[in-house]
């Protein structure tokens, strides 16, 4: 995480003009301040004037004539204090040196008093600055520096109730989304080191260029930590690679929204949920980064349902859908399956729709567990229908056991999957078991793959207890016709 | 809250920050309309006559009253109104 841009060292006119002689930035509160306090006594009195602030109260070396309250921190942010005590030196209105803490020989040569602080130890360490106090750094940035922020500002009237301002103005998917005041923007852009102007790319449906900053601010809104941006960007770029067509998973009247796969040592580290629940609500990291991905493209692309959103249904995916895979030595993980190193973390987007149980509990072979497998999912769409829509399938830790012990690779799985699923033609043409719906006449007499090549997706997740799984059907629009699962590696 | 604060812009910014009211219909051919009465004094005096107008010129009106008009309509009246109705004429004052 990159730190909040600190204002650069003072310049002679950028706090004017800066006050010749010694400068001594102080916290009552701080023991190393404490323990200097009677040395500016006897530093006001040298040849060289004394300024002294204090950041929290007046009380500290009241009796000094150089002594400042500097109760908006607006001195010591302009001179970028980092600890206190720190001691500068200024000539001709420019700092020539400068300590932090209490370091006997430091003070000794920029005060040009060689017997200064004799009676007291050699070396004490400060306290952090108060313009460095968590939610104070952006206050200070909003107030004395250069935010460089770029979005609008909207004006809450004192009688509005900032979340309902939200919704009143079409901010929110439908539940109360976090106010994106200025201080909580910059909040979160510490979390990457990407410059919030940079543009990732064109969001459908409006195809309006989306910057950094601007997933920034419906982050926050979603609810993200700063910790989770650098996912949600990388969420936000792979929705904006054109294979995976996000111009027409928001515009279908299908069910179809992002599903958000998680790899990697990232998914981990900001807790991401791969386990017990782990489609389910609780915890945050999921519902945010999901709901952050849907908030942009509600916000800044426009797609909003009931407008371009021309969904018949649904699901509830569409709130948020995220999750990470629980990844097993025994299995490659999705992401090294996609061609990415072990050590890399990754996004995965898949179009999915609502999510299908799978109730094997009697299976202890992983042929038997593959043949309930490939039963279930040739309902995806319509069990008359092939070739149309991708599916994910997300095996439990419980039923992935069955085909790890056995030897079977996630690859071995799949590849008995496609071989299940190559389906009696006769059966599914239109007409045939009463049913209008299906497949051309053509295929009779034939084998019909359920999927198409590539499109059979399995991951591992879930709680360690319960001979479960999971089919998410895709859009079934799936493959170069619709939407392609795409990968991107998080970066920053 | 109690004072004013800036909130940043999560759009694109396509539209004004200012939010428009709600598109006016070209005529009211179709249309229901409520003649909300607030219970002001005389208020139905004028409401009367407006909803004979419109009545006259083959508009469909529907009636309501608030029971007083230092309060906000009831959740159920505004409900109401809202699925009956496409358009409101409300007095606000004497």
């Amino acid at each position: 995480m990159a730190p909040l841009a600190l204002p650069p060292t003072m310049s002679p006119n950028a706090m004017n003009p800066l006050p010749d002689g010694l400068i001594v930035v102080v916290k009552r509160d701080c023991p190393t301040c404490a323990l200097v306090e009677p040395l500016l006594l006897e530093l006001a009195m040298g040849r060289l004037p004394l300024t002294v602030y204090v950041q929290d109260e007046a009380r500290y070396a009241a009796s000094l004539p150089g002594g400042v309250f500097d109760d908006t921190l607006e001195r010591s942010y302009r001179l970028g204090i980092e600890f206190v005590p720190t001691l500068i030196r200024v000539a001709d209105g420019r700092e020539v040196a400068r300590t932090h803490g209490w370091h006997r020989g430091d003070w000794r040569e920029i005060s040009g008093r060689q017997d200064l602080g004799a009676d007291l130890p050699e070396l004490r360490p400060g306290c952090g600055s108060k313009t460095l106090d968590p939610g104070i750094a952006e206050d200070l940035l909003l107030r004395f520096g250069d935010s460089g922020l770029q979005s609008r500002e909207v004006v809450v009237g004192d009688a509005e109730d900032d979340i309902e301002a939200c919704y009143d103005r079409g901010w929110s998917d439908g539940l109360p989304v976090v106010p994106p005041t200025p201080a909580r923007v910059l909040r979160m852009l510490a979390g990457t080191t990407r410059k919030p102007d940079e543009i990732l790319g064109m969001v459908p449906p409006d195809l309006v260029p989306c910057t950094v900053e601007k997933v920034a601010v419906n982050a926050v809104m979603a609810g993200c930590k700063p910790e989770y941006l650098p996912l949600v960007l990388a969420a936000v770029e792979a929705a904006l690679i054109d294979e995976f067509g996000m111009h027409g998973v928001l515009c279908t009247t299908m069910f179809a929204g992002p599903v958000v796969i998680v790899n990697g040592p990232m998914a981990r580290s900001v807790g991401l949920n791969s386990g017990v629940n782990a489609l389910g609500q609780g915890h945050r990291a999921n519902a945010t980064i999901g709901r952050a991905l849907q908030l942009v493209i509600r916000n800044v692309g426009g797609g909003r349902p009931g407008e371009l959103d021309r969904s018949t249904l649904g699901t509830p995916g569409k709130y948020s859908f995220c999750f990470a895979e629980a990844e097993d030595p025994a299995w490659d993980s999705l992401s090294v399956e996609r061609g990415f190193s072990p050590e890399a973390s990754t996004v995965t987007l898949f179009a999915g729709e609502g999510v299908q149980g799978v109730v094997d509990q009697k299976s202890r072979t992983p042929e038997s567990l593959a043949r309930s497998f490939a039963l279930c999912l040739r309902v995806v769409d319509h069990p008359k229908l092939a070739m149309a829509g991708d599916a994910l399938l997300v095996v439990s830790p419980e039923h992935s056991r069955v085909f790890i012990e056995a030897g079977w690779s996630k690859a071995r799985l799949r590849e008995e999957l496609a071989r299940l699923l190559l389906l009696p033609g006769d059966e599914m043409v239109v007409g045939a078991g009463g049913i209008t719906e299906g497949l051309p006449p053509a295929v009779a007499g034939t084998q019909v793959p359920k999927f198409r090549p590539g499109g059979l997706i399995i991951v591992r997740a879930g709680g360690g207890a319960g001979l479960f799984s999971a089919i998410i059907a895709g859009w079934a629009a799936s493959g170069p016709v619709g939407s392609t699962p795409v990968s991107k590696e998080i970066t920053a | 809250m109690s004072a004013s604060q800036i909130l940043l812009d999560p759009t694109s910014e396509r539209a004004p920050v200012a939010r428009s009211l709600t598109a006016r219909p070209a005529g009211l051919e179709g249309l229901t309309v409520g003649v909300l009465d607030i219970s002001k004094s005389r208020g139905n005096v004028f409401l009367d006559r407006l909803a004979e107008q419109l009545g006259s010129r083959g508009v469909r009106v529907k009636r309501y009253r608030k029971p007083t008009f230092t309060r906000p309509a009831p959740t159920a009246l505004r409900q109401q109104i809202a699925a009956e109705c496409q358009l409101v004429i409300e007095g606000l004052a004497d």
